[in-house]
């Protein structure tokens, strides 16, 4: 196929600019594939992975500006390079002159800074976030693609210091009811949270707000944070905060499975915390203890905030997950319209935890579930883009975000899969996942609303049935319409939910 | 001066963001403090040569 590329030295703009450039140049006709990286060493074996190789990408530099483009024909790859400047005037905000480049000058401008939030590629973001610490600041590492020795390395320096990092690879936090990265728009209150579970974090605190009550502080650590390697050395650290914060009366912990020494010696530290405290460790089995223990263990985040809210003296509408008679009778009524070839469900999730939460849902009630991103490594697929019998997917995960955007952002690839998992017959039911708040996409159920209806009517054309049943975390304040979001996937005979986990208990219902 | 983490809960924050502008946005929608840096890899991206810068400052 006919392919070209052009560099331009020294013009380096963030990976999220470049995105929607990119994305600009797909809608161009005859434009089969295109890149617009900087020329770091993993963009150039991305650019590799489609065909463009050659001397002048091999010489390129990080700080160098590539872009690619494969088309039908020569003279549209010529005509779309020869439009580099207008996709990149296009695509380019007001930017002021008077920026500051780099974290020295930033501090300049910035002398009474407490906070550093990076998300530059990883393979400098460590760097950088041992500038901010050596000056004082915490840091917010949004980065992902950091070492475990150089994430070791920061938190223990932290650690001396009495700093704070969260992260690499943290995507959410609520400070003082600030939100930084993805968050929701939450009132504030007497709950404590610590998410080692980034979506889990955002899922909890909008579920509170939900509810009626509020967060004092929502804290991310980043996703190895209780690995054995790491020690738990923020959660640790975030743990003694909110004891000692008077405006936190518990404190709940949403995390997947922390290794395991970890967890046994968090497990002690939570005994002589004098606030008590939920954990839920998603992945693992909570043995059950007393209704009014201090510390709770919970398996789903909902259960989470019932206890959190149950221990901070509130009182809940409902304290497990249950259907309205219509509800079930909608259940009875919707799978006899399957076919007999019909029989699993295929999970599309945006948010890394839900995908999480939703496969131990279906565990417990011992249905297997294979994922990219599996609970049991017995159960992961061979291959992340064919789905086997019961399959969630965490399109979330590296292999499909690499140099593309997170499915937080942008729909691109779960719309995809959504068409590929209805052009299978033996699809009975799609169990989406959307997230709103700070940063995330500002209509995540419009983007895929094409997609949705396509695939119901490609079955309906088979003479199939295909359920689709959704989730929607967010609360009224958020940037988004949530109502407006809950009510467009009901136009388009979604069945929609505030919860993930209810969206997979709805899911494994409709199987049984 | 460090802002210890106690205090990073009381006070208001005040950012230095480097990277993604969105994140920054987001910040001073909320009416934080925040500056934007405009951040690219010294030295051209070569880490060898920005090991040597470290070494220098």
């Amino acid at each position: 196929m006919p392919s070209g590329f052009i560099i331009r030295k020294n013009q380096y703009y963030d990976s999220v600019f470049l995105m929607g450039i990119s994305k600009r140049i797909s809608d161009v006709p005859g434009v089969l594939q295109n890149a617009v990286l900087m020329g770091s060493e993993t963009n150039k074996e991305l650019l590799a992975d489609i065909g463009i190789r050659g001397p002048q990408i091999e010489a390129a530099l990080p700080n160098d500006l590539i872009m690619a483009v494969i088309a039908e024909t020569p003279q549209i790859v010529r005509e779309v390079l020869d439009r580099l400047d207008e996709f990149l005037l296009g695509g380019a905000q007001v930017a002021s002159t008077s920026n500051p480049h780099s974290f020295e000058e930033g501090l300049v401008q910035k002398p009474n800074a407490n906070l550093a939030v990076i998300s530059i590629p990883g393979e400098y973001a460590a760097r950088e976030a041992r500038k901010a610490l050596h000056a004082g600041l915490n840091v917010f590492l949004f980065s992902d693609n950091v070492s475990i020795e150089d994430e070791l390395e920061l938190k223990q320096f932290a650690a001396k210091k009495n700093l704070l990092v969260m992260g690499p690879d943290c995507g959410t936090s609520l400070i003082g009811g600030v939100g930084i990265g993805f968050a929701n728009v939450v009132r504030r209150g007497f709950i404590g949270a610590i998410g080692v579970a980034g979506t889990g974090l955002q899922e909890f605190t909008s579920q509170v707000h939900n509810a009626g009550f509020g967060i004092s502080h929502a804290i991310g650590t980043g996703g190895h944070d209780l690995s054995d390697q790491i020690g738990g050395l923020t959660t640790f650290a975030i743990l003694d905060a909110l004891e000692a914060d008077p405006q936190t009366k518990v404190i709940a912990i949403i995390s997947k499975p922390p290794g395991v020494k970890t967890l046994v010696r968090l497990i002690d530290r939570i005994k002589t915390c004098t606030k008590p405290v939920v954990g839920c460790f998603l992945g693992t089995r909570a043995e059950s203890h007393e209704a009014k223990a201090k510390f709770q263990r919970s398996s789903t985040i909902d259960e989470a905030v019932w206890r959190a809210i149950d221990l901070a003296g509130g009182e809940t509408v409902t304290d497990k997950i249950e259907f309205t008679p219509e509800e079930n009778e909608w259940i009875a009524h919707e799978k006899t319209s399957w076919n007999s070839e019909q029989k699993y469900v295929r999970g599309i999730f945006a948010g890394g935890t839900f995908c999480y939460q939703s496969q131990q849902i279906f565990r417990d009630e011992g249905v297997v579930v294979y994922s990219n991103a599996p609970i049991d490594s017995k159960y992961k697929l061979q291959d992340s883009n064919r789905s086997l019998e019961h399959t969630f997917v965490d399109m979330g995960a590296d292999e499909f975000t690499l140099g593309k955007p997170h499915p937080m952002i942008d729909g691109t690839l779960r719309k995809q899969r959504i068409l590929t998992e209805s052009r299978d017959p033996q699809t009975a039911i799609l169990l989406l996942d959307f997230i709103l708040g700070y940063n995330a996409s500002m209509d995540p159920v419009g983007e895929l609303l094409d997609a949705i209806i396509e695939a119901k009517q490609t079955t309906k054309k088979r003479g199939m049935h295909l359920i689709v049943v959704a989730s929607v975390s967010g609360t009224d304040g958020d940037p988004q319409d949530l109502n407006l979001q809950i009510k467009l996937l009901k136009e388009a005979g979604v069945i929609a939910f505030h919860s993930s986990a209810k969206a997979a208990s709805f899911c494994r219902k409709l199987l049984k | 001066m460090e802002f210890k983490i106690s205090e990073l809960l009381q006070m208001p924050i005040v950012v230095i963001n480097l990277g993604l502008k969105k994140f920054a946005e987001s910040l001073e929608e909320q009416k934080v403090e925040v500056v934007q840096v405009d951040w690219a890899p010294p030295a051209g991206g070569d880490k060898e040569m920005m090991d040597l810068l470290d070494q220098l400052l």
